[in-house]
């Protein structure tokens, strides 16, 4: 898979980014909507960088801005009624948000992919895969029809669709939901891009195609090298694949660490209290019949229109005091690599979740 | 809570020693009809010979992924849809072949929560409106009654009593499911079938909905029939649990058995399949099902998982086995354990 074009330019960048460097920054970014009832605030101040040939984790629930954040990143949000008002998103160095529209489409797909979580609706149902996935080949690497079509099958082999040859000319509905998200990816990867973006990718497959798709997306990662930002609610996927965890709410960032820290000494009251309201299998191996009840995080996330002043979690938290609901709490090290938004995270930490 | 909103149900009366529910042998084998004289060219093997029962008081969880015919089978035990074959008895009872008003009391009995909370409520309708309906339909409580009524089984759901005038949509996804199951208990029914009833639910919500349901099932005695994808949920909720596999139960035990000891190849690749919570748990080698589920249209001959089974041999490509009860209370179709329970899974005795 080689790129001239992604030659050329390393040898551009190299002098701006060291290999030790972050390949993906983003600092204090806010994404904000316009609507008729106020502003949304679906990003408000995020921070969080991605070294070379990383998983960083992102997790958090439904309108904690973790999608809006991706899609900042690819410049995708919808303007109006979207717009990223502050920050930087710094890729090799290089701040994304001043790149002109046109320099974005030969970052997108070609340095920097996505995948979606609806494989259905983010293939395009007239088209064939085949046809799919070579319009970017074509378009970034300037190869001939006939061969961006080899190259396609050729891709299509690496996440091992059977029958490669006689898929490529199908549409995606004649495939299964595990195939198309395997279509996804391989139309993702097909640039060889430095940075995969998967929101939510094994969100609507079957635990058993999940764990084929995981296990897909390491194997790839492993050979070709790919930093990939993995979003997904699915505490079960973070412990599995990622290095560094992201964890938001309600637009910004409340805690993160390492995999092994976050769940094992999580210090914010959000992080403990999702890791406490999931349903544990492994629990039911020990001594239990186990009906035990679930810890709860009473009420609900806040409205984004409506955020209470001070810490936005403190409506919630069983820890809160006056404190937390008259300031926001600064993002602080706790300990080395571990950031964490709480006025309580000293006496919190290591209290187990 | 209020003497108002759970009563006795003096229609149906209880049999001593039988099952509040019991399906033998269900089937629903879906038509597909063609061209201008829509003949049937051939069906949907949705269902295809279930059967389980369910105690006072206890949940069923029944498992599998898409297109295994969970869904269709709950929808199939509240007549929702009509059996092809097979019978549904409750408290000995059967109601298979009765008919509309016959099928009433039975229908206090055995209510429904929906997967999506956004779709399964009517949106013009009140949610006071909407969890009282029941009441008027089948002529239990109107006027003032109703209204205590309703506000009795909102405050039981955690819902405020003065949020009765409010419309679907101005809730959020956790208080619509509690909308539903506020309407699912307002008729006092024993039997509760929840479709997904927290699959659409972010975890913290979903967490509030599964320690509802615990807890009103021991108030009331409940029994569910708990559908879910997924395993981590329905092993909580869950006392025994039933695995499908295109339109049969693969195997079948208490959630502890199935855990620790799953004897159907499917099973233990599902349990493989589940991401654990714990980045330190490493575990051994994962087992990765090739392939997708096959259609249930033409299912494989044979055993119907043989297509994806890594112990599959000869047999299993002509013979289907049969649900067996190889240990006491530990349901399971696998050629694998037709003479004794054979374990470990990996060296199967049988593969010659």
């Amino acid at each position: 898979m080689v790129d001239v074009q992604r030659t050329a330019q390393e040898q551009g960048n190299a002098a701006a980014t060291r290999r030790d460097d972050p390949i993906l920054q983003l600092n204090d970014l806010k994404t904000y909507f316009y609507s008729r009832d106020g502003v949304v605030r679906a990003v408000d101040g995020v921070s969080y960088y991605l070294n070379h040939g990383e998983t960083l984790g992102v997790v958090g629930e439904s309108g904690c801005g973790k999608s809006v954040t991706a899609l900042s990143i690819l410049r995708l949000i919808p303007d109006p009624p979207g717009r990223i008002v502050a920050g930087e998103i710094l890729f090799e160095g290089q701040d994304l948000l001043k790149r002109s529209e046109s320099e974005m489409q030969d970052i997108r797909g070609n340095e920097i992919s996505m995948i979606f979580q609806e494989p259905m609706t983010s293939l395009n149902p007239v088209l064939t895969v085949g046809h799919q996935i070579s319009e970017a080949i074509t378009l970034h690497q300037g190869l001939s029809r006939r061969e961006a079509l080899e190259k396609a099958v050729e891709m299509l082999r690496l996440v091992h669709i059977p029958e490669a040859q006689r898929r490529v000319h199908e549409y995606p509905h004649q495939l299964s939901g595990g195939m198309r998200q395997r279509v996804m990816i391989a139309m993702a990867l097909s640039c060889n891009p430095k940075v995969l973006v998967a929101d939510e990718p094994t969100t609507a497959l079957d635990v058993t195609i999940q764990a084929q798709i995981l296990d897909l997306m390491l194997e790839l990662q492993e050979k070709l090298g790919t930093a990939i930002i993995m979003i997904t609610h699915d505490l079960g996927v973070i412990a599995e694949v990622a290095k560094r965890v992201v964890v938001m709410y309600a637009g910004k960032k409340v805690e993160e660490a390492q995999v092994e820290d976050l769940f094992e000494m999580p210090s914010h009251p959000y992080t403990k209290g999702l890791l406490g309201s999931i349903p544990r299998m492994d629990a039911i191996r020990g001594e239990s019949q186990g009906r035990e009840r679930l810890q709860e995080i009473k009420g609900m996330v806040p409205s984004l229109h409506h955020l209470p002043s001070g810490c936005l979690f403190e409506p919630r938290c069983p820890h809160a005091t006056d404190q937390c609901r008259t300031a926001y709490p600064p993002l602080e090290d706790i300990r080395p690599g571990h950031l964490v938004a709480c006025w309580h995270a000293e006496k919190l930490l290591g209290e187990g979740p | 809570m209020s003497e108002a909103v759970v009563q006795g149900t003096p229609e149906v009366q209880a049999a001593p020693n039988v099952p509040l529910l019991q399906v033998r042998d269900l089937k629903k084998h879906f038509p597909i009809r063609r061209g201008v004289l829509s003949r049937t060219v051939g069906f949907v093997y949705a269902v295809d010979g279930i059967s389980f029962h369910i105690n006072k008081g206890e949940t069923l969880g029944l498992v599998g992924e898409s297109g295994c015919g969970k869904s269709t089978a709950g929808k199939t035990v509240l007549k929702l849809i009509e059996p092809t074959s097979g019978s549904i008895e409750v408290r000995g009872t059967d109601i298979t072949a009765l008919d509309k008003s016959h099928m009433r009391p039975y229908r206090r009995e055995m209510q429904i929560i929906f997967q999506d909370p956004y779709s399964s409520l009517n949106p013009r309708m009140s949610a006071g409106a909407i969890v009282g309906e029941p009441l008027t339909i089948h002529s239990i409580a109107a006027g003032k009654e109703k209204q205590e009524r309703v506000a009795a089984l909102f405050d039981r759901v955690g819902l405020r009593p003065e949020h009765m005038v409010k419309y679907p949509h101005e809730f959020s996804g956790g208080q619509r499911q509690r909308i539903g199951i506020a309407r699912a208990l307002a008729l006092n029914p024993s039997l509760i079938i929840g479709d997904e009833p927290v699959s659409a639910l972010d975890v913290s919500i979903q967490a509030q909905v599964i320690n509802l349901l615990i807890d009103l099932q021991e108030e009331y005695q409940l029994s569910y029939l708990f559908i879910a994808h997924d395993l981590a949920v329905v092993e909580h909720i869950s006392h025994r649990i039933a695995v499908m596999y295109l339109g049969k139960i693969v195997e079948m035990t208490d959630k502890r058995t199935l855990f620790d000891m799953p004897l159907h190849p499917y099973t233990e690749a599902l349990l493989s399949a589940v991401p654990i919570p714990d980045p330190r748990v490493k575990r051994g080698k994962r087992i990765i099902l090739r392939g997708d589920v096959p259609s249930p249209i033409n299912p494989p001959p044979g055993c119907h998982f043989h297509t994806r089974c890594p112990y599959a041999f000869n047999r299993c490509m002509v013979d289907a086995p049969p649900l067996r009860e190889v240990q006491p209370g530990h349901w399971t179709a696998c050629h694998l354990h037709e003479d004794k329970v054979t374990l470990p899974l990996a060296k199967p005795a049988g593969a010659a």
